[in-house]
């Protein structure tokens, strides 16, 4: 084991060495970059016996990594945001082929308007795409998710690709200690591939990705997928398990903090999670009994975690950094779903959108987070979704405006309130 | 050429056949002709990466009529998905975790709405990597799958489902064959299912080649082109005695024409027979646009001096 102060990228790229992935078709995109430049170095320094294709777009990108996983090898890829939507039509087909692979994504916005910085709408554009999900919030959770995602896509029970899941910039290019664990060690948590009866081979013919006619052979394809998805939940839980008795480090699908005794709770994953801790215990010092619970896992849904977590609770505050226009907060919507009519629901759910496009979320906005739910829960009224901004932010646009109306010849009066 | 093949004569050709019966392609397929005897020629020791079209419906669940291997991909990337098999099956031979002989060529099966389009760019770019593999395009000249709208291998004035004007299609078929060479391969030949002995060698050449190959077959296609079944074999042999099919190969940076027709069919002989060139014809014939396909045929012909 050695420790060093490395970027998120950098830790994806070492978990991608240390799962000894066989083949890396790839394809550049900011903030994923860095991680095919590093595997890519190391291969052609000899130092990792691997094989990286740079192929010409994202969708042959995937159609190469299920192709080759459907072949009987252990694949890897990353990509972000614009090229996670250009692989979109084959993510749901090598999801179908049960090609286990992995794929690290480098969360960034979607245009438009095109922008570099980080958010969550180009993950949960992919989330039914039956690739399952783990979704980070620091740089040794990337490396170690790398890892726990190949036994788990492998996993006879479940033979479904997985997607590890990183803020741009806010991980990917922030270097924190990391624990890169030696190979050895993680020969013992993850053997060699075995593809079992997934490969070609001349003389075994096998025809993947048929055609059906009609809805029933469809759905019992479908079907399959969903159970194999959902029976991942389980092999999860022996996997983290597996993984803290090797590595000393726990990663449950659900991650709590100072959720015990409180009454209020944020809800939301990735990086940012970190300023809610943070939030938390400042508002802890304040008396306010304020928790936080951070899905890992995000496919299979965690919906009996929490449900646990969340009994009882007063309310909580959904914060996500993804916005499905004309409905809101996908975060929100999927716990809904999940705590609707179970024991001990919490009356509340409130919804906050922010931390779009790179956009901080501050402490000051935390804070109104949990007044704004503190009183909801007083009330009994769940409020209305809110699109966090700050008054500094706001006027900025104001000013931005004023000088398109003017240009435009519009008076004050026309200005958008 | 025929030195070094084994076939020499129709005799020589495979008598039994690879490909299995009772497929959902229509009646009198060109298309599947061709596949079917490319396939006798190649053995089972293939797989085929298909794109969406026609022949995705060849291995429809739990059915397939092939002997080999299949995976379907989608209709844009058929390359990358030989890309990523060659590789692994590659990586696995370089690791010794498989035998030469479980080894396979990997063959991309595509029709001509991808070939020409959609799948292009994948095909460029593998091309560009000098991926091992055979790319087998039936051109139909239409986006057929999908009820024969026009694709870029849409003949000039032809009839399609998006192109039902006075004029039919106003734009040209493009030179993919043309477009392979330039682009780098090792073997690109054209092809068609009415002259076997023609298409046979091609295969058993191209198999033996490396690099990036294309088998280009017309396809005539009683469905889309609106004809009778029953006349497409004699569609095809038109096709190629009016000059309209070329059936040519390209191998150590040269083209060669392997059939020039000596003295070719008329045009209009190939073109009255199908249905979607009938307004050319009917009610009034015009005259000026069956000139200018006939002298666009003649100007190739005395480009490559025949
Ligand atoms: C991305 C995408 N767009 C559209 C389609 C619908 N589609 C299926 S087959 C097909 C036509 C393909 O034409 P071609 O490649 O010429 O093959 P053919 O149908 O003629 O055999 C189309 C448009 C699809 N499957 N995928
Ligand atoms: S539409 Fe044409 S190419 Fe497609 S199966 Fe029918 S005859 Fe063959
Ligand atoms: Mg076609």
């Amino acid at each position: 084991m050695s420790r060093r102060l490395i970027t998120g990228n950098a830790a994806a790229a070492w978990g991608a060495r240390l799962a000894r992935a066989d083949y890396i078709p790839a394809f550049p995109i900011t903030p994923q970059t860095e991680i095919i430049e590093t595997l890519g170095n190391w291969i052609d320094h000899g130092e990792m016996p691997a094989r990286m294709v740079m192929l010409e777009s994202e969708h042959s990108m995937m159609t190469a990594a299920g192709a080759a996983a459907a072949t009987g090898v252990r694949v890897f890829s990353a990509t972000s945001s614009q090229g996670l939507l250009h692989a979109m039509e084959m993510l749901y087909a090598v999801a179908g082929w049960r090609a286990p692979l992995v794929l690290v994504n480098v969360s960034r916005g979607l245009a438009s308007p095109i922008t570099l910085e980080s958010d969550h709408n180009d993950v949960m554009a992919a989330r039914d795409s039956g690739f399952l999900q783990l979704h980070c919030a620091s740089c040794q959770e990337v490396l170690d998710a790398t890892l726990i995602a190949y036994r788990i896509a492998e996993d006879p029970r479940v033979r479904l690709p997985m997607m590890v899941n990183l803020d741009g910039f806010y991980l990917s290019f922030t270097r924190e200690p990391v624990s890169i664990p030696e190979l050895d060690e993680v020969r013992s948590f993850l053997p060699d591939f075995d593809p079992g009866s997934i490969r070609f081979r001349a003389g075994r013919p096998i025809s993947q990705a048929v055609a059906v006619l009609g809805g029933g052979p469809y759905s019992y394809f479908r079907y399959e997928s969903h159970l194999a998805a959902n029976a991942a939940a389980d092999v999860h839980r022996e996997v983290v398990m597996d993984f803290e008795r090797i590595f000393g480090r726990r990663y449950d699908a659900i991650e709590t903090y100072q959720c015990e005794d409180a009454e209020i709770v944020f809800l939301m994953i990735g990086s940012f999670s970190t300023k809610a801790r943070a939030a938390v215990d400042a508002l802890r010092d304040a008396g306010e009994p304020v928790g936080l619970v951070r899905p890992r896992l995000l496919r299979p849904y965690p919906a009996e975690d929490l449900r646990r977590a969340l009994a009882g609770k007063r309310a909580v505050a959904v914060i996500d950094q993804n916005l499905s226009p004309g409905h809101g907060g996908t975060l929100h919507c999927e716990l809904a779903a999940a705590l609707y009519g179970s024991d001990g629901a919490p009356p509340v759910l409130a919804s906050f959108v922010g931390g779009l496009g790179g956009r901080d979320i501050t402490a000051a906005e935390f804070f109104e987070i949990a007044k704004v739910t503190k009183k909801a829960a007083d009330e009994g009224v769940t409020p209305e979704p809110r699109l966090l901004f700050q008054e500094s932010e706001l006027r900025e646009v104001r000013k931005l405006q004023a000088i398109a109306h003017h240009e435009r010849g519009l008076t004050g009066a026309e200005h958008v309130e | 050429m025929s030195n070094d093949t084994r076939f020499h004569d129709i005799k020589d050709l495979p008598s039994t056949h690879l490909l299995g019966s009772g497929t959902p392609m229509c009646a009198g397929c060109g298309g599947l002709q061709a596949v079917s005897q490319i396939y006798d020629v190649l053995g089972p020791n293939t797989i085929f990466v298909n794109a969406a079209g026609c022949m995705t419906l060849l291995s429809v669940y739990p059915f397939t009529p092939f002997r080999g291997s299949w995976l379907y991909t989608s209709m844009g990337s058929a390359p990358a998905g030989a890309q990523g098999v060659r590789d692994a099956l590659d990586i696995l031979r370089d690791r010794g975790k498989i035998e030469a002989s479980e080894d396979m060529q990997v063959v991309v099966l595509t029709g001509d709405g991808s070939a020409y389009g959609m799948g292009l760019s994948a095909t460029s770019g593998a091309i560009d990597r000098g991926l091992d593999f055979i790319y087998l395009c039936y051109d139909n000249e239409g986006y057929g799958n999908t009820g024969q709208q026009t694709s870029a291998a849409t003949p000039h004035a032809a009839r399609t489902s998006t192109s039902t004007g006075a004029a039919g299609y106003p734009g040209f078929k493009k030179d993919l064959f043309s477009i392979w060479v330039a682009n780098g391969a090792s073997y690109v030949a054209t092809v068609i299912g009415t002259e076997p002995l023609d298409l046979a060698r091609k295969i058993e050449k191209a198999a033996k080649l490396d690099g990036p190959r294309m088998i280009l077959s017309l396809a005539p296609c009683p469905t889309g082109w609106d004809y009778d079944p029953k006349d497409s074999a004699e569609i095809g042999r038109l096709a190629v005695k009016t000059g309209v099919w070329p059936l040519k190969e390209f191998a150590d940076g040269e083209v060669t024409h392997n059939k020039k027709p000596r003295k070719r069919v008329p045009v209009v002989e190939y073109l009255e027979r199908q249905g979607r060139f009938a307004h050319l014809f009917e009610p009034e014939r015009q005259d000026r646009v069956l000139a200018d396909i006939q002298s666009k045929v003649d100007r190739y012909w005395d480009a490559v001096g025949s």
